[in-house]
């Protein structure tokens, strides 16, 4: 087969650039310039995929992105596979290559065949519910073979070689479409000065005006174009778009937009000489105003067998006439409702093939072109339609009648034309998807025949898209459009553009015809099919408004009417007249179609952008990040923060296990000394007279008296008595602190103290800076820590100059710092604060003093051992925003004296918040000590009772503890502290039962003395 | 995706920018001791949901830090003014103009269809306020 | 101006000069990254070009306008933003206010010179309310230039970067990728982004990505 229906000229292909494809397995031509659906067209590929349920033969109906049968798998190579592509929108390459999408295991014959043939009477809408549903246990298994023989495209199995991006665009006016509305309203919009971007999803701008017979100041229209777009080129202001689909229009005009930057020329960028660069871009455009001007799409009629390949819609013939050279068969029948498919029947036979006839539903259509038509010779039988197709593989006949559309009946003697393709036009519709994105309904204009828009805020509409179709009309419409866009957005028009003179027609009006009438009735005759891509039928429809579904938004979900990856963009509109119909309702009345994003479907690449791969997520990193690398760190992820877990040392060439890395470090902490980067923890700076004041209201426990010099732990709730955050601040100066947060909640907690100040208390004078990431903070713990310090600080170390909770303000290894005295280790500890740039330094000499002590780094693992066995709780592990000072036990950081009603403070005295019985922090102590129980594990009284039991609580932090060489927990439990050496029971998932004793949570040192050595 | 007009900045910022925080003009009572668990739970759980003029507090969480109030219609997004911390909204419930006639929706992919049957009309009638 | 009422001031705030007196090497933001092979030598030849300006005196200050903007200006010789938005600069550009929020400012001075200005500032403002924060430790600046370092933005943030919305003297609080930066319009031929430490190296990353279609350069002076 070489291109038997190309015809020996016209078109806006390359001729001189043959471009060699493969389709299920066979090598075609093409040229530079097709689709690769104009390419299988000129090929006589009739048989592109097999139907969704039914698995019949279908054929290539349209010529854009409401194509619903050419969805094809594309890519050569594993890693450069695309599902569901319509081969509509798919510029040809050289060394492209396409399979069907449907049609396991080819689309010439198949398994599934015998479904189809079944599927007349076994196959009724909600079939595969109602079959396959029980049991239930084996939908699994059904489903695998339905989807294997339906067949939906399938995602590459490796990880795709091209890179994506995303651009954020700002501009005054974003116009939509290239066509002749939108580059009016584009040119008209841009000569009043505004920043405009024009864009267009075809590989060409131009839009209908490509493959118009009509001429524009009396030259072709596509010169027009081509003068029109250069002018807009040149302009600075002006940003140009082609193959840019707008896929989504969100609220105050955000308009997403994909751009196809190298998916025209090959498989992936670098198969396209252009490695490096972005295979496909969503542009994330803010527009002032946005002038939607995207045309409509023609309605197929609904006629029996209209899914055999050859059938098609009439506009699309003409595109492939006109723009591809391609004449997809040899003797037409056109079927329509209105006039302007007839130029169809023109195109048609000025291209040599035979019109065997154009079946007018009218009685008496007089319009230009219809005249035109007759002129040339061409039969035009009227009140008739096509009523049904005959052929399997490929049309073979039209079965021609007179109808009476408003009594739904054929009232003729049918008469059998031999032809093999069909054209049908049912009229447009407007493509108002855009337009209804943010929820805005449509209206259902009766003398128009379609959905035009409803108003949408900040959008402007143009031309087709409000079924304004005349050429004439819409290039004023554009204009008018460009201007009122331009005048919004601030800009006025210096002077009006010309609009383009074009000869006026004397139209007939459409009739209202969406489905034929046929000899039998819907559920007897031959399949219309309403929804090619679902399979969902005339039939299927009027059943399901039998079945009581009256609303055509539930007799989609039953039928699958407008699912898939065209939307319904073929077939809404005559499945709601067909509902309609059935129902005796008006289609308004059936309902309004809203359609949401997206309007044609965007790769998951073009999606994600650049947040892939390393830049999934932002990384952050310590001052001391670099050291804890070269050292062999293990990393956790703490928010964003990437902190060193543990450091594994290689011992006798093998590296350690994290359980030996962590004992090891803990007893280092508990009997030499340590080290530990804390410089994640959140820092806030606090200046003003009335921070004190301030944070007596912020935090549970009195701040009044702290002096300057001195450090407070304090704990903070939301105003629900729940504990949010916890942490030590310390007072600078008498107006002055530095407070510390979980390293989780440092954003949350500035935020929560500028909202509290922004809001209710103003008249305090106080300001709140974060300089979390300006201090760096090492942790120097364990009982040689003092030797150690000493070495590197000026500061007086002396256990009675420099107290616990105290803080110090000296040197450390040359560098000035802040020192404090607190400890989440239990140990001495020195939390060591200096300006970041001089960390690596200061942690470096430490180290260098620290050889003899084997001062042993250790990562957020020993930390979490360390201070558990202290029974020192993590807000966010130990607590999940249900639990109060009181349930820690922590009465004593609670100031229920203090004069201002702190935040918190009402609701612990709630009768929920006081209950006796709620769940209270208690230590477990597993009778197995080799046995480290599971965080998260229920806790239950009796182990022997029937399922459900009674969970009491549940397990927060739980380790292994080197230096009481046993497992060891946190828990909260009911009524927890008056269950002090009770034992509970841990029911495991694996059916056996853990034994704990109840006991204190402290653990380790119980009378807190090491800290204060 | 919202245009944020920041009272602050002076100028409509992206959504990303910025964090909800809420209903706006939640007072805390001044003397909480005083006030009934019922109250204080009130003022703890309780917000509004209106199906239209919504006054929500914002803060420009990226920009300048600051919190400020939006009056927003909750059925067309539609952002109708910003006001900064202290001040009170020019538009309510009451003043807004007459709405939309609203619809049932439903919430799923694809394209969807609201009842306008004028059957259904109680069920797409707004909820007195 | 008082003695009595500065050295009141003071001493209910401790100032903290976080330099050492002898030399010691410090690292920028940038180390690590470095340390990974994402810095480049300086004089890069590709159409961006980001070149960290590291060890700046960075301040934080907060108050209001007319009270900061008399002490800005005795002290610093720049006026401060008081519309928001405002990026003023001296002569040579070497020090620089920027507006941050109705109460909030960041100042940008040669390094070194932020402690003893804040003890300027200081005095000069006594008993006023206003706050003085070092944030030096915890930020960068890095500058972009070159012919794509528009478009490169374009990637990265969601503001308007054409100069309708960002004209030189222009300033914004920003989303830069999955993080923020303060943006900023000091000319015509580049934009600066301040950068938080812990995230520079994340930034620069995502630079390199989205300029790798261009040509880029990530330089950090040394010293």
């Amino acid at each position: 087969m070489s291109q038997n229906n190309r015809l020996s000229q016209g078109g806006r292909i390359d001729r001189s650039r043959v471009l060699t494809f493969t389709f299920n397995g066979q090598q075609y031509p093409g040229f530079a310039g097709d689709t690769l659906a104009s390419a299988l067209l000129a090929n006589g590929v009739d048989v592109v995929n097999r139907s969704f349920k039914y698995s019949r033969p279908r054929g290539i109906v349209a010529a854009g992105p409401e194509e619903p049968n050419a969805i094809v798998q594309l890519g050569a190579t594993e890693a450069a596979q695309v599902p569901n592509v319509r081969a509509t929108q798919q510029a040809l390459y050289d060394g492209l290559v396409a399979r069907s999408t449907n049609g396991w295991p080819n689309v010439q014959r198949d398994v599934m065949s015998w479904v189809g043939k079944l599927g007349g009477s076994f196959m009724p809408p909600g079939f595969y519910y109602k079959t396959f549903m029980a049991p239930a246990s084996m939908w699994m298994t059904y489903e695998k073979f339905i989807r294997k023989g339906a067949g939906l495209g399938r995602s590459p199995a490796e990880s795709d070689p091209d890179i994506y991006d995303h651009l954020n665009q700002h501009c005054e006016v974003l116009v939509i479409g290239a066509g002749p509305a939108g580059l009016t309203a584009a040119l008209t919009a841009a000569r009043a000065g505004a920043r405009v971007i024009l864009c267009d999803e075809q590989e060409e701008m131009g839009g209908s005006l490509l493959d118009s017979r009509e001429a524009l100041d009396g030259a072709s229209a596509a010169d027009w174009v081509e003068k029109t777009v250069a002018e807009l080129a040149g302009m600075e202001s002006v940003t140009l778009l082609p193959r840019t689909t707008a896929n989504g229009y969100h609220d105050h005009n955000f308009v997403t937009l994909h751009e196809r930057c190298t998916e025209h020329l090959a498989d992936t960028a670098a198969d396209a000489g252009r490695a490096g660069e972005v295979r496909s871009r969503l542009h994330r455009v803010r527009a002032e105003r946005v002038v939607l001007a995207s045309g409509s799409h023609e309605r197929p009629l609904v006629y029996a067998n209209n899914d055999v390949p050859g059938n098609m819609v009439a506009g699309a013939i003409s595109v492939y006439l006109r723009r591809y050279g391609v004449a997809p068969g040899q003797r037409l029948v056109l079927t329509t409702n209105n006039d302007h498919a007839y130029r169809t029947a023109l195109d048609w036979k000025e291209a040599g093939r035979e019109v065997v006839a154009v079946v007018d539903s009218r009685a008496n259509p007089d319009g230009d072109l219809v005249k035109q038509a007759r002129d040339s010779g061409i039969r035009v039988i009227t009140g008739s339609a096509v009523m049904e197709a005959s052929g399997s593989q490929r049309v073979s006949g039209a079965r021609v009648v007179a109808i009476d559309t408003t009594r739904f009946v054929v009232t003729g003697k049918i008469e059998e034309l031999a032809c093999d393709t069909i054209a049908s036009s049912g009229g447009y519709s407007p493509v108002i998807h855009l337009a209804s994105h943010t929820g805005k309904r449509p209206q259902w204009r009766e003398d128009l025949l379609g959905f035009v828009p409803g108003e949408v805020k900040g959008m402007h509409f143009a031309g087709g898209v409000q079924a304004v179709y005349a050429l004439d009309e819409t290039l004023a419409d554009g204009t008018r459009a460009g201007a009122e866009a331009a005048q919004a957005a601030g800009f006025e028009q210096a002077e009006a553009i010309a609009v383009p003179s074009v000869e006026t027609r004397t139209e007939s009006a459409t009739s209202a015809l969406y489905q034929v009438p046929h000899e039998k009735s819907s559920l007897r005759a031959p399949k219309q099919f309403v929804d090619l891509q679902n399979d969902v039928t005339a039939a299927g429809v009027e059943l399901a408004t039998r079945e009581g579904f009256e609303s055509i938004e539930h007799v989609k979900r039953y039928t699958a009417l407008g699912f898939g990856t065209d939307q319904g963009k073929l077939g809404n509109i005559n499945g709601m007249a067909i509902a309609a119909r059935c129902l005796h309702r008006s289609i308004p009345e059936v309902g309004t179609t809203v359609f949401r994003p997206n309007y044609t479907p965007v790769s998951f690449g073009a999606i994600v952008g650049r947040h892939c791969g390393e830049l999934f997520d932002p990384e952050r990193y310590t001052a001391l990040h670099q050291w804890h690398v070269e050292n062999g760190a293990e990393f956790e992820d703490v928010g964003h923060w990437k902190r060193p877990w543990y450091f594994p040392r290689k011992v006798n060439g093998k590296t350690e296990t994290m359980h030996d890395a962590v004992a090891r470090e803990c007893l280092a902490v508990r009997q030499g000394v340590g080290i530990l980067d804390a410089s994640t923890l959140g820092k806030i700076d606090i200046q003003g007279p009335d921070a004190r004041e301030f944070l007596g209201r912020i935090y549970t426990n009195k701040w009044a008296k702290l002096a300057p010099g001195r450090v407070r732990y304090g704990l903070m709730c939301k105003d629900d008595g729940m504990l949010m955050d916890d942490g030590t601040t310390s007072c600078l100066g008498e107006n002055h602190f530095l407070m510390t947060t979980t390293t989780g909640g440092a954003a949350s907690v500035l935020e929560w103290l500028e909202l509290w100040h922004q809001t209710e208390w103003p008249e305090l004078q106080v300001y709140f800076n974060s300089v979390t990431d300006h201090f760096a903070t090492m942790t120097v713990t364990g009982p040689e820590a003092r030797k150690l310090m000493a070495e590197v600080t000026d500061i007086d170390l002396d256990r009675e100059q420099f107290k616990f909770m105290d803080w110090k303000q000296g040197t450390v290894a040359g560098v000035p710092a802040r020192v404090f005295r607190i400890s989440f280790t239990g140990e001495l500890a020195f939390e060591i604060n200096v300006q970041a740039n001089y960390a690596l330094h200061v942690w470096k000499a430490l180290f260098a003093h620290g050889e003899k002590y084997d001062l042993t780094p250790y990562g957020t693992e020993t930390m979490h051992v360390l201070r558990a066995e202290k029974g020192l709780i993590i807000a966010g592990q130990d607590t999940d925003g249900s639990v109060t000072p009181e349930d820690l036990g922590m009465h004593w950081a609670v100031g229920y004296d203090k004069p201002f009603p702190w935040i918190g403070k009402r609701a612990l005295t709630r009768p929920d918040t006081a209950r006796e019985d709620r769940k209270q922090l208690v230590g477990l102590k597993p009778k197995d000590a080799t046995v480290v129980l599971e965080e998260g594990a229920q806790i239950v009284l009796d182990r022997e009772q029937t399922i459900p039991m009674t969970m009491m609580g549940h397990v927060t932090s739980s380790y292994y503890s080197p230096i009481l060489e046993s497992g060891f927990a946190l828990a909260v439990l009911k009524g927890g502290r008056n269950r002090m050496g009770e034992t509970v029971y841990l029911p495991m998932s694996d059916g056996t039962t853990h034994e704990a004793e109840v006991v204190n949570t402290v653990f380790f040192d119980p009378k807190w003395e090491r800290q204060n050595v | 995706m919202f245009h944020i007009f920041c009272p602050y900045c002076d100028e409509r910022r992206e959504e990303e920018e910025f964090h909800p925080n809420g209903q706006a003009h939640l007072v805390r009572p001044a003397d909480p001791d005083s006030v009934s668990d019922e109250a204080w739970g009130d003022y703890l759980f309780f917000r509004d949901n209106p199906r239209g003029i919504h006054h929500e507090m914002w803060v420009h969480r990226l920009g300048c830090r600051k919190f400020f109030n939006i009056t927003r219609d909750t059925t067309t997004y539609e952002i109708l003014e910003t006001y900064p911390m202290g001040e009170q909204p020019t538009i309510t419930a009451e003043t807004a103009r007459v709405r939309h006639e609203q619809g049932v929706q439903t919430a799923d992919g694809g394209w969807q269809t609201v009842g306008a049957r004028p059957e259904n009309s109680t069920l797409n009638e707004e909820t007195p306020s | 101006m008082s003695e009595a009422g500065s050295e009141t001031n003071v001493s209910r705030v401790a100032v903290f000069d976080t330099h050492p007196v002898e030399p010691i090497d410090a690292e920028s933001p940038l180390a690590w990254s470095r340390q990974r092979g994402l810095v480049d030598a300086a004089g890069g030849s590709g159409q961006v070009r980001a070149v960290e300006r590291p060890f700046l005196g960075h301040l934080i200050l907060r108050g209001g306008a007319i009270t900061l903007d008399e002490a800005v200006r005795a002290e610093l010789g720049i006026n401060l933003p008081g519309k928001p938005l405002g990026l003023n600069l001296d002569a040579d550009g070497s020090r620089s206010v920027q507006w941050l929020s109705p109460d909030e400012w960041l100042v940008i001075v040669p390094g070194g010179e932020e402690f003893e200005l804040e003890n300027r500032l200081r005095e000069r403002l006594g008993d006023a309310h206003f706050a003085i924060v070092n944030v030096s430790g915890g930020q960068t600046l890095v500058e972009l230039s070159g012919e794509k370092a528009r478009e490169v933005l374009m990637k990265s943030v969601t503001y308007d970067v054409h100069s309708h919305g960002l004209p030189v003297g222009k300033a914004v609080g920003t989303v830069f990728a999955k993080t923020s930066v303060n943006l900023r319009r000091p000319s015509e031929d580049r934009f600066e982004l301040v950068v938080r430490r812990s995230f520079a190296d994340y930034c620069v990353r995502w630079l390199r990505d989205a300029g790798r279609e261009y040509g880029v350069s990530v330089e950090s002076p040394t010293s």
